[in-house]
């Protein structure tokens, strides 16, 4: 499924610049940016709920831009936990099929399966509002697999759980997307879920598609800083300093050096922007970490097995996420090592110069 | 947000029904006004083409100025109670539990009354002889007579109306109380804030849309009244309580002159949509005034 | 700063239905700590903070501020700040007002409230958009507001936080979070967080209480509670993977999983040798082709890159395990592999509590 220089305006607004996307055909496509990024308003383009401004919805060669949703083969799961309130889970979930026509045996064996995989079977003749929302999602997603689509959408849909319950769901919807035959799109504005979801990644942002590809390529090699960003979380840390080519080193603002390996000598220029992502700090130098940046603890938070530190080096703010529990005093004197290799670079405009091997 | 669904062909057929009795029963007959407006109708068979005259003699009209006046000072006085007086009501009213909806039903009772029975309950309620308020009045020594003094019968009709129609603000303005998330009332408690400071504060902007309705509801309403001040007071003393809508009846069925008061109703009409537009228009962009 | 102490605190929503919101508890909050409660949906949490600030009676128990019987107290009189959920804010008043409204109510002098407002707004920076209207701002900005509504009452005791970055973008989060961390240490106020999130908890709080079905299971900092959790659900619910538990029995004096020994942190046998189960956190698992000391034969299910690190999962005696690994191993596949749980990072549960 392709759409092809798609766009979409609400009054004076243009909520979505024209890009083309295509769609990685039964994977998971998840669609990555932050709120308001028009992440939503794909999806409904995609459901046929909304029409484009301009462009087209391209499937197996067919055109499906004036189709009707009803006469779409897709399936829509929302953040807000939607089912038919006055319907049992059972009900909820055979309601696909009965609108499809399907006989009575072939609704039972099809709803039992689903309640199966969903872990609903003990609750099929309950109604939603008694159930959980991790419940009611779930009863929410097996109605929209038993629809059976070519295209399945989801929109956040585990934004409304705790944490801990949002993870397992993670991991069980992982698995039922890999033995089911649909293409499956699923918005998130959390890069971890990206990754940890796998698949297709296409990274949306304010209304631009900036680039698809798979997680842990766009991950690696983000076409540009604004994709680094936007796939990063804690925030990217842009390096506070200049290329000095005389010198074949990194010029802090501070006035401290990081010496840089040839290979990256020979790539750099003045201009060129230095990232590096806050796992790739570390606390001890080891042989392929060698750089070393120094700097004053602002904050230190802990998070069950990482601490994240907050420092200002060379007048500008960093993050490290380091693993384990650290404790640190405010404005202790802290120094972090990282690998060259994992330097992000970035030309002056943006655009990739160097991404990460692996 | 602007959506623009897709074409569905088929839900035409199913308004196509409603479409047909609302040609039928309004726009046929609208047309049949408009024919009207511009012809002289002498008899059944002998009309005359007049072209825009009625509308010139109908807007030259003292009579209609004044009735015109009349109207818009009732109306007026009508929002200027009702809304402030059924908000009030709203706020007083309980929340949950059976005495809310002992409450409602009780509010919901002038409503439901016939109209024509409405003013002759207080027809007959008024009445110095044998009405309760009116005898109370006289035993007390105020001289208070609806059929002879205008000021009085003017009160009275308006007191009728506020009796009638004040509860449809205050079941409206009730619903939009319940919308308003307790989160806000305790944010309010904890900073301190008084009851007014509340109101006004977190209550009265969060009822604005349902005030806006309430008022345009109102207002149109008010504008056409007709069935109760003419059981009431018949239009007297004098014209003194006739209103645009019973001054209208007048010409074109007492004095079945079909083509003046053809264009009347329709001048009417267009009163009353400038109005309520401009009215619509005013509370909107204080709306978004506010979004900015 | 106030010292909140819960004496005997029991609360239910409807007295005749078991199970209660919440079961009877004793705990203190001392003057100025940053406590987070910390639990799953349903667990109690916000009707706890909804007790503290006195807009739920409790049932039974009392509530003391300082030594004070505050219970029947409302939240006016409790001085009590709480930031909720989502922003409120007065959307006709503008930001100066929003935060000038508590100090009008108490009849403040105009240049006082003036300088208050100032000093508020300057640690929540939120000075340069004192003039704009409270309506089109963004949530993070309308949430510091809603808390800088709470710290602008100089005598203000306890600020209470009911999930207050749920509505908050997650790149804005750290933003947010930082700033609060800041605040506890220029205020030195008492402050109280409710989150489902253990990052957010663990962050924010000196001491984390951790919360499940009504009951406090374990209170402790951070380091406590990844280290050493008292309860399996603590052990499960903190750290991401969750901790591992592996059914074990004990046999000639040794823990077992399968035919291997493990030895636990502690020396001495446990108290209940039942339904036993080995508690290991996946940062601790390593993978190695040998066999050696403290490990278990494994075969690895699946391996997720997942950019940042690597979650293996290993299937041990017919169980299954995660393992976090720092970057993706190279095993041959099919190798035979052991997984190694280092003795001091292991102990064992019994019933859900930790035994050994």
């Amino acid at each position: 499924m392709q759409l092809l220089d798609v766009s979409f305006r609400a009054g004076s607004e243009t909520w979505l610049h024209p890009f083309s996307l295509t769609l990685a055909e039964k994977e998971i496509n998840v669609v990555l940016g932050a709120t308001r990024s028009g992440k939503t308003t794909l999806l409904r383009i995609l459901a046929g709920l909304e029409r484009p401004r301009s462009g087209r919805l391209v499937h197996d060669g067919q055109d499906l831009t004036g189709v009707p949703v009803r006469r779409r083969s897709v399936a829509m799961v929302y953040q807000q936990f939607i089912n038919y309130p006055s319907l049992t889970v059972f009900e909820n979930i055979a309601s696909p099929l009965r609108v499809a026509g399907a006989g009575k045996n072939d609704i039972q064996m099809q709803v039992a399966a689903l309640a199966e995989l969903l872990q609903l079977t003990p609750m099929l003749t309950r109604y939603p509002a008694e159930l959980s929302g991790g419940q009611q999602q779930r009863v929410a997603l097996a109605r929209a697999l038993a629809r059976n689509a070519d295209l399945l959408l989801l929109d956040e849909p585990l934004v409304n759980l705790d944490y801990k319950l949002r993870e397992g769901l993670r991991i069980e919807l992982a698995q039922i997307f890999s033995q089911r035959d649909a293409t499956v799109v699923y918005t998130t504005t959390d890069p971890q879920e990206a990754l940890q979801l796998g698949g297709f990644t296409h990274v949306l942002h304010e209304g631009r598609l900036l680039q698809s590809g798979r997680a842990l390529d766009v991950f690696r090699h983000p076409a540009t800083l604004d994709v680094a960003r936007a796939f990063s979380d804690p925030p990217l840390n842009l390096i506070p300093g200049r290329f000095d080519p005389a010198g074949r080193h990194l010029l802090l603002a501070d006035g401290s050096t990081v010496p840089l390996p040839s290979w990256l000598v020979a790539r750099a220029a003045p201009d060129t922007i230095f990232a590096l992502r806050p796992y790739q700090l570390t606390l001890t130098s080891r042989n392929d970490a060698r750089c070393s940046i120094t700097g004053v603890v602002e904050l230190a938070e802990i998070s069950g097995s990482e601490t994240y530190v907050h420092l200002t080096a060379a007048r500008a703010s960093l993050i490290a996420q380091l693993p384990g529990v650290h404790q640190f005093e405010l404005g202790q004197r802290c120094t972090l090592y990282f690998a060259p290799e994992d330097l992000l670079c970035f030309q002056a405009d943006g655009t990739l110069l160097r991404g990460l091997e692996g | 947000m602007n959506r623009i669904k897709p074409v569905n062909q088929r839900a035409w057929w199913l308004v196509l029904p409603v479409l047909l009795s609302v040609a039928f029963s309004a726009l046929i007959p609208l047309m049949t006004v408009v024919n009207y407006s511009v012809q002289d109708i002498l008899g059944p068979s002998q009309r005359v083409f007049v072209g825009m005259e009625w509308y010139k003699e109908t807007l030259r009209d003292p009579e209609l100025h004044a009735a015109l006046l009349r109207q818009l000072t009732f109306s007026i006085a009508v929002l200027l109670i009702e809304v402030p007086l059924g908000v009030a009501l709203a706020l007083a009213m309980p929340a949950r539990g059976w005495r809310a909806s002992l409450t409602l039903v009780i509010f919901a009772m002038p409503l439901l009354v016939p109209w024509n029975v409405v003013g002759t309950i207080w027809q007959i309620f008024a009445r110095g002889d044998i009405g309760l308020l009116g005898y109370v009045l006289a035993r007390l020594g105020i001289g208070y007579n609806y059929a002879q003094n205008p000021t009085d019968a003017w009160v009275t009709v308006l007191i009728m109306d506020v009796w009638h129609w004040t509860s449809l603000v205050a079941l409206l303005a009730y619903a939009g109380l319940r919308a308003i998330p307790e989160a806000y009332y305790q944010a309010a408690r904890i900073d301190g804030a008084g009851r007014w400071a509340v109101f006004r504060y977190i209550e009265l902007p969060k009822l604005r849309p349902v005030l806006m309705i309430a008022v345009l509801l109102r207002f149109m309403d008010s504008f056409m009244i007709y069935t109760e001040p003419f059981v009431l007071t018949g239009g007297g003393p004098g014209t003194s309580t006739t209103f645009l809508s019973q001054y209208l009846t007048q010409k074109a069925v007492g004095q079945f002159d079909l083509g003046p008061a053809a264009a009347f109703s329709l001048i009417y009409f267009l009163i009353i949509l400038l109005a309520c537009f401009v009215l619509y228009n005013f509370m909107n962009q204080a709306e978004t005034r506010d979004a900015t | 700063m106030a010292r909140i102490q819960l004496i005997d605190i029991a609360h239910s929503y409807d007295p005749g239905a078991a199970p209660w919101a919440l079961k009877p508890l004793t705990t203190t909050w001392e003057h100025g700590g940053a406590y987070a409660l910390l639990g799953p949906s349903g667990c109690g949490k916000t009707t706890l903070l909804n007790i503290m600030s006195g807009l739920v009676r409790p049932t039974q128990g009392r509530v003391l501020f300082n030594d004070l019987d505050v219970t029947l107290l409302p939240p006016e009189a409790r001085n009590i700040a709480q930031v909720f959920q989502f922003p409120i804010v007065y959307e006709t008043m503008t930001v100066f007002e929003n935060l000038a409204f508590p100090l009008r109510n108490r009849r403040w002098s105009g240049t006082e409230i003036r300088k208050r407002v100032h000093e508020i707004a300057e640690i929540l920076e939120l000075g340069a958009d004192l003039g704009r209207r409270a309506q089109g701002l963004s949530a993070e900005i309308k949430q510091r507001l809603s808390l800088g509504r709470g710290l602008v009452r100089p005598d203000v005791a306890a600020v209470l936080f009911d999930e207050p970055l749920t509505v908050i973008d997650p790149h804005v989060k750290w933003l947010l979070r930082r700033k609060l961390k800041q605040i506890h240490q220029q205020l030195e106020l008492s402050l109280v967080y409710v989150t489902h999130d253990q990052t957010e908890a663990l962050t924010f709080a000196d001491r984390v209480v951790v919360m499940a079905q009504g009951e406090i299971l374990q209170t402790g900092s951070a380091e406590e509670l990844f280290e050493t959790p008292a309860h399996q659900f603590v052990g499960h619910f903190i750290g991401s993977p969750g901790m591992n538990f592996v059914a074990c029995e004990w046999r000639e004096g040794a823990a077992r999983i399968g035919d291997a020994a493990i030895r636990s942190r502690s020396a001495s046998p446990p108290d209940r040798v039942e339904s036993l189960s080995l508690g290991i956190r996946p940062e601790h698992v390593t993978l190695h082709q040998a066999a050696g000391d403290n490990c278990v034969p494994a075969r690895i299910v699946s391996l997720r890159d997942e950019g940042t690190r690597s979650i293996a999962v290993i299937e041990i005696a017919g169980q299954t395990v995660n393992a976090r690994l720092p970057q993706a191993p190279r095993f041959s596949a099919n190798a035979p592999l052991f997984a190694h749980f280092p003795a001091e990072r292991c102990a064992l549960y019994a019933d859900g509590r930790r035994v050994a």
